[in-house]
């Protein structure tokens, strides 16, 4: 089955996110499609699965127009989806999820779900991996979860199947994986789109690509094209794949950690007992796959949890168990994971999101009294230092894009005396302009003398930036190398396998 | 300039749109439930003059209630013209207080329908420090007003430590506590340090005359002194919520209480803390009350000050200017209503109606334009918009 | 506020704790106070049911002590537990029932308690509680919050009144019902689903809103022309043959006005939907993920809409109970925040059937004893009796709630697209 798209056009407001997007995928294609975050590509997507309404443009399957108003339109159409956040219910089983929608009802419309069950089991074994439909989707490992939503597509027959940064998620393995069953999905005649800005899957897997920037289609290339090239094409100019990282000394260790454990709600230890320490002057990465307890270590480090147990210490000072007030004071800068959610105050200013956690310091207040003249005199400063693009420092926050957003995270926590900076996916979903912004903010505090400890999930950047590496595993540190570590050795560690355990 | 006008054209378009709508559809339920009304219902012209003039006459009362009534002014001075007016801003004084008590709680993320318990603690305070003790003027009216106050800041605080606690949602927990407060009173009104001598009825003794607010405008109007004790608390509550760190901790839980915690802002500190000075408010609404006008305690001195609160606020959008202006018009509502119930016998209880109306078309903006076909701008901010999970 | 969550295991700390003080408390106040003077009779006998036992007297101190020792050792055994993810509610209950025993044993000496007459009628006052939580468990599963109980049963009261009272037959009343909760279920429905309202802020409004009408209209109409319009029959006892004369258990559940026999069909039939039927598993989505539910090709919107209407239905029927399920006559305010207790017993239950209903038997139970201590005139102000139900509350939601998760889309307005 072909999928066309026609000068898709779409705008929020005075935004346009799709431009007159021409695509075709040929039946049984891989067709990628590369742009950095923002370009539209999910927009796209969503369109032409009936999530959204192009404003204009056309959708053609088998060359013939059709009319995508709503997802079912999309199913009916042969279309499947896999999203890049899941769209299973955590508390449902797997069964419950894949049946939802296309539900076979008894009398007084009782559920059938013994067919579905049978149908699960059979298409995993098909395709290699085993899924008990019983199993309820939040206990479920991620990649599985994966597995569970191409499942779901693969069942009710999808002819084109989509997939939006499929691999954000996954070790490389699992990764690997995916690639490996990407290909026997095109020997079998899926047609598939596969969205994504990580440069190596695509020239691996894909058989044509098309590149989209800010909204438009710039180009449509073969996989050969070299790497460099195809970056640059989606940001528009040169881009510099690695950061300039000088060599210099790292000095005594600031923030040490002896048996640090964190428990979730239920008592369970999602970090188990971790020993690291950052020094002066070093970037500690700590890299593994998302769910591996990385954003409980890192909430952790402020405690910002609520069970942590073991020691903390800073600069030879006790602080686990302190308030997150008293940690952030006593010199760690916090940059969150999901800077909407906690990172930022939308409906309020850039001025006053800049004092979030200062304004009963001097010089802001003086007692109980806010000073407005001060904040918004600082507030300025700020927005020159760290190039913060707005109208003025009186808009809400909620009107900057994400990586503006993500500067006045950066600038409110780097204008008080720190010591460490604790960077939890800092650049989770910016553009690749505001990336090397924080790439180069990251790099120089480092030589500024402050221990910075950065919680990453994307490999290229903790290559390009970590002195050392530390590898989370299951909740455990499993083993913190030097930078001189192999892609293939990081993958293996992040998929839980040591070395130093095979020759123990 | 042209601008200007423009901008403030378009401000007061939705909210004047939505004042039409809900005292129109009042005109209909008053009109269509009057039997004198309905009975001309087979002739249309002779119903629709009926009805006119019924809807007519009640709205004039309504005025004629809340504002200036020249039928006053005979025998007297102009000035008694306004005895009406009066009786808008005694009504209006409690109200901005119990308004001010419910806007700050919004600001702070939180829902404080527990105004109303609140507010008869308050009273409780203020009426026995004013009628048990003998104090010297002035004196006698802070010690009141602060007994007031202090009872009031327990019963609002209780549901803040609870809530910062345990999580229990504070809806659930003010409204059970506003039906606690309702009973507490009925009983301490039986007992014997609060019973009137010579009463049997539920009526405690009238505070003493050190204890009462001045009245303002002679002995003929009711206003009293309580009127500036508002004004200056809603100066107080913008100067708190836009001048001071403490405000500047609460607007940041109310607008997003997890990234307040990332910050280090303790949220349960906050929670506790607000509700406190919530309660405060109310009690203070309480006092005035008591102090101001009614002068003793009786079973029914909340009234509907706690549950109004809430509509004011609301209309108010929780900016303390807003709800002083929310509460007079309310206040108002209010005054004219029982004019009106005893001029045209159109039950007061109407006036509900028409508040409960206004609050939902000026929540709703959506459905305004909607009804009236407006094109679409950009959407103020809501409220609040959670759920029981934060 | 998600961050202010405690620990599971903090919160069944705390429920064990609060109710071993208060087994102890129970112990000392109850068991030993010299109050509990004299014996308390509890009467077992109804009407015509089999007779087992006639009556039970029992010295007031001994009985308040037995049952808070009863109390104890439930919270005992609920302490030894608490650990383990076994489920505490059972020695929580004994000892919650224990306790209550143990009151009531002390504060009638000397009077005689009409048991099965206590158990019947609490029954029958959870009836609105037991329509209006399954009212909110329905709006609220689907990702709805229905602070309009309270509106639902009051707009329904007045109507099947009214109704009821015009045409002289309670049928009519009960027909109407329905279509009363119906149409504030279509004023939530709209103004939330359709126009995104706030929806905390349009249940409070819609009381306001019927408590405006319903009074204005009492004051208007049913008052000044009582006789033609606030004049309702009621629906007498229906009793099940041969059930109905189990002791104890047959006066309790199957002789009880018509009302009551539909609210077990109500509670069995949306058990059943919930869990078992293609409704029930759509229903739980939206809730939880609409969007996931979305892409699957289900409307959204649509069904919440639906849903919420049906939740009015049911609420509707609730609100029959109070005019012509029991009085018949409608008063102003007469529901007195019972939708707000329903509201309670849905969290308190964790938002599901059986719990909800368990919850609302409670706090049934805790209004009828309070209002039969105050009829056989026992030396606590009737007023803190009054207090009762609503102090129950208090302590429900905030003491002895396991793990509160509402639906996680709760309260949330669908937009498609993830529009901000």
């Amino acid at each position: 089955m072909s999928l066309e798209l026609r000068g898709i056009t779409k705008t929020f407001g005075s935004f346009t996110a799709n431009d007159s997007i021409d695509l075709k995928v040929e039946t049984g294609q891989i067709h990628a499609i590369l742009g950095e975050n923002g370009a539209g590509k999910s927009t796209l997507m969503n369109i032409v699965y009936g999530l959204l309404k192009a404003d204009s443009g056309e959708i053609l399957i088998d060359n013939k127009p059709v009319n995508i108003a709503q997802p079912s339109d999309a199913l009916s159409a042969g279309i499947g989806m896999v999203h890049q956040h899941f769209m299973l219910i955590p508390v449902f089983t797997v069964a419950e999820n894949i049946v939802l929608g296309h539900e076979r009802a008894g009398k007084f419309g009782v559920l059938d779900i013994d067919t579905a069950r049978l149908a699960i089991r059979r298409v995993s074994k098909d395709f290699g991996f085993e899924v008990d439909p019983d199993a309820i989707v939040e206990t479920l490992p991620v990649g599985i979860q994966q597995k569970v939503e191409i499942i779901r597509a693969l069942i009710y027959e999808a002819k084109v199947l989509i997939l939006d940064e499929p691999t954000a998620v996954l070790t490389p393995q699992e990764t690997d994986e995916l690639l490996k069953t990407m290909r026997d999905l095109k020997s079998k005649g899926t047609s598939i789109i596969f969205i994504t800005h990580k440069l190596r899957e695509v020239r691996e897997v894909a058989d044509q690509i098309t590149i989209i920037r800010r909204g438009k289609v710039v180009a449509a290339v073969s996989p050969q094209t070299p790497e460099g090239e195809l970056a640059s094409m989606m940001v528009g100019r040169a881009v510099d794949l690695a950061p300039q990282k000088h060599k210099h000394e790292i000095g005594a260790p600031i923030l040490v950690a002896e048996n640090l454990t964190v428990r979730d709600v239920f008592g369970v230890a999602v970090v188990k007992s971790v020993n690291f320490h950052v020094s002066a002057g070093e970037v500690l990465a700590v890299a593994g796959v998302q769910g591996n307890g990385q954003s409980e270590l890192a909430r952790a480090l402020i405690n910002l949890e609520d069970h942590i147990e073991g020691s903390l210490r800073l600069d030879g000072k006790e602080i686990r168990g302190s308030s997150i007030y008293d940690s952030l004071h006593a010199g760690i800068a916090f940059i969150p994971e999901s800077r909407e959610l906690d990172g930022v105050v939308g409906s309020f200013s850039i001025a006053e999101n800049l004092i979030l956690d200062l304004h009963d310091q001097a010089p802001y207040s003086k007692g109980i009294n806010l000073s407005a003249r001060v904040v918004l005199a600082e507030a300025a400063k700020r927005v020159t230092e760290f190039d913060i693009r707005s109208q003025s420092t009186a808009d809400a926050v909620s009107t900057l894009s994400g990586g503006n957003k993500q500067k006045v995270v950066i600038a409110r926590e780097l204008s008080r005396p720190v010591k460490i900076l604790v960077a939890s996916q800092p650049t989770r979903g910016l553009d690749v302009g505001s990336i090397e912004f924080v790439h180069e903010r990251i790099l120089a505090e480092r030589d500024a003398g402050r221990g910075i400890i950065l919680f990453s999930t994307e490999l290229d950047e903790v290559m390009a930036l970590a002195d050392r590496i530390a590898v989370m595993y299951k909740g455990e540190i499993l083993e913190i190398v030097d930078s001189n570590v192999t892609r293939e050795e990081l993958g293996l560690l992040m998929a839980g396998v040591s070395s130093k355990k095979l020759n123990a | 300039m042209r601008n200007r006008l423009l901008r403030f054209g378009q401000a007061i378009k939705l909210p004047g749109l939505s004042f039409g709508l809900a005292f129109t559809l009042t005109g209909l339920i008053i009109a269509l439930s009057d039997s004198r009304v309905l009975a001309k219902i087979g002739s249309p012209l002779e119903f629709v003059k009926s009805a006119g003039s019924l809807v007519g006459n009640s709205y004039l009362a309504l005025f004629q209630g809340s504002i200036f009534d020249i039928n006053l002014t005979k025998g007297h001075s102009f000035f008694q013209g306004f005895y009406p007016l009066s009786e808008t801003i005694v009504t209006a004084t409690p109200l901005i207080l119990t308004g001010l008590s419910v806007a700050l709680a919004f600001k702070s993320g939180l829902f404080n329908i527990g105004a109303q318990g609140q507010f008869i603690f308050g009273a409780i305070g203020a009426s026995y420090v004013g009628f048990h003790f003998h104090l010297p003027i002035g004196i006698h009216i802070v010690a009141a007003a602060v007994a007031g106050m202090a009872l009031a800041a327990i019963w609002g605080g209780v549901v803040g430590l609870l809530k910062a606690k345990t999580g229990a949602h504070e809806v659930i927990l003010t409204i059970m506590m506003n039906y606690i407060a309702g009973y507490f009173i009925l009983w301490i009104l039986k007992t014997k340090s609060f019973l009137r001598p010579g009463r049997i009825d539920p009526i405690a003794p009238e505070v003493g005359l050190n204890a009462r607010l001045p009245l303002l405008a002679g002995d003929n109007l009711r206003i009293h002194a309580g009127i500036f004790i508002s004004l200056a608390a809603a100066v107080f509550v913008w100067w708190l919520l836009t001048k001071t760190t403490i405000g500047f901790k609460f607007r940041t839980v109310g607008a997003n209480s997890q990234a307040a915690k990332t910050a280090g802002i303790s949220v349960p500190f906050v929670v506790t803390v607000t509700m406190a000075i919530c309660g405060a408010l109310a009690g203070l609404g309480g006092a005035v009350h008591v102090l101001g006008s009614e002068h003793a305690l009786n079973a029914d001195i909340a009234g509907s000050f706690g549950f109004d609160a809430i509509t004011v606020a609301l209309l108010g959008r929780a900016q303390p200017v807003g709800t002083v202006f929310a509460a007079l018009l309310f206040g108002a509502l209010r005054a004219g209503g029982r004019t009106m119930q005893s001029s045209t016998g159109v039950p007061l209880d109407i006036v509900l109606v028409t508040q409960a109306l206004i609050v939902l078309f000026i929540a709703a903006p959506t459905f305004v334009r909607y009804i009236f076909k407006l094109k679409k701008l950009n959407s103020a901010a809501s409220l609040t918009s959670k759920g029981w999970n934060g | 506020m998600s961050e202010i969550r405690s620990n599971i295991q903090t919160r069944r700390l705390r429920g064990v704790s609060v109710i071993s003080l208060l087994s102890l408390v129970s112990l000392v106040f109850f068991g030993f106070t010299n109050a509990g003077k004299g014996t308390t009779t509890f009467g077992f006998v109804l009407n015509n049911e089999w007779v087992i036992i006639k009556e039970w007297v029992i010295s007031a101190a001994t009985g308040a002590k037995i049952f808070s020792v009863l109390a104890l050792v439930a919270s005992l055994v609920a302490a030894g537990a608490y650990r383990k993810k076994v489920k505490i509610i059972i020695p929580i209950s004994v000892a919650t029932f224990g306790i209550f025993m143990a009151f009531i044993t002390w504060v009638a000496a000397g009077k005689f308690i009409p048991f099965t007459g206590l158990l019947q009628g609490a029954l029958l006052l959870a009836v609105p509680l037991v329509f209006g939580s399954m009212s909110g468990l329905i709006c609220e599963r689907s990702g709805v919050i229905n602070i309009a109980i309270e509106g639902q049963l009051l707009a329904s009261a007045f109507v099947s009144g009214v109704v009821a009272s015009l045409t002289h037959k309670t049928i009519w009343g009960l027909i109407v019902a329905p279509i009363a909760g119906a149409a504030i279920s279509f004023l939530l429905a709209t103004f939330a689903i359709k126009f995104s309202m706030d929806q905390v802020i349009l249940g409070f409004v819609l009381n306001v809103l019927v408590i405006g009408l319903t009074d204005f209209l009492y004051k208007k109409l049913l008052v000044p022309y009582q006789d033609t319009w606030n004049t309702a029959p009621t629906f007498g006892h229906l009793e099940v043959p041969i059930l109905s004369k189990i002791p104890l258990i047959g006066p309790i559940f199957f002789s009880q006005s018509i009302v009551v026999f539909i609210m077990y069909a109500i509670v069995a039939a949306i058990t059943f939907a919930l869990f078992k039927t293609k409704w029930g598993l759509r229903t739980r989505a939206i809730g939880e993920h609409p969007t996931a539910a979305d892409t699957v090709g289900i409307d959204v919107n649509k069904l919440r809409f639906k849903n919420v209407m049906i939740a009015g239905l049911i609420a509707g029927v609730g609100g029959a109970y109070y005019t012509v399920g029991s009085v018949g006559a409608f008063g102003k305010e007469m529901t007195a925040g019972a939708g707000f207790i329903a509201l309670a017993a849905l969290i308190f239950g964790k938002w599901s059937p059986i719990g909800a209903v368990f919850a609302a038997l409670l706090f049934g139970f805790a209004d009828n004893l309070q209002s039969t201590l105050t009829i056989i005139g026992v030396s606590i102000p009737s007023e803190f009796m009054l207090m009762v139900p609503y102090i129950a509350t208090i302590i429900a939601v905030t003491g002895l709630v396991g793990r509160v998760r509402a639906p996680a889309a709760d309260g949330v307005p669908y937009l498609r697209g993830g529009a901000h």
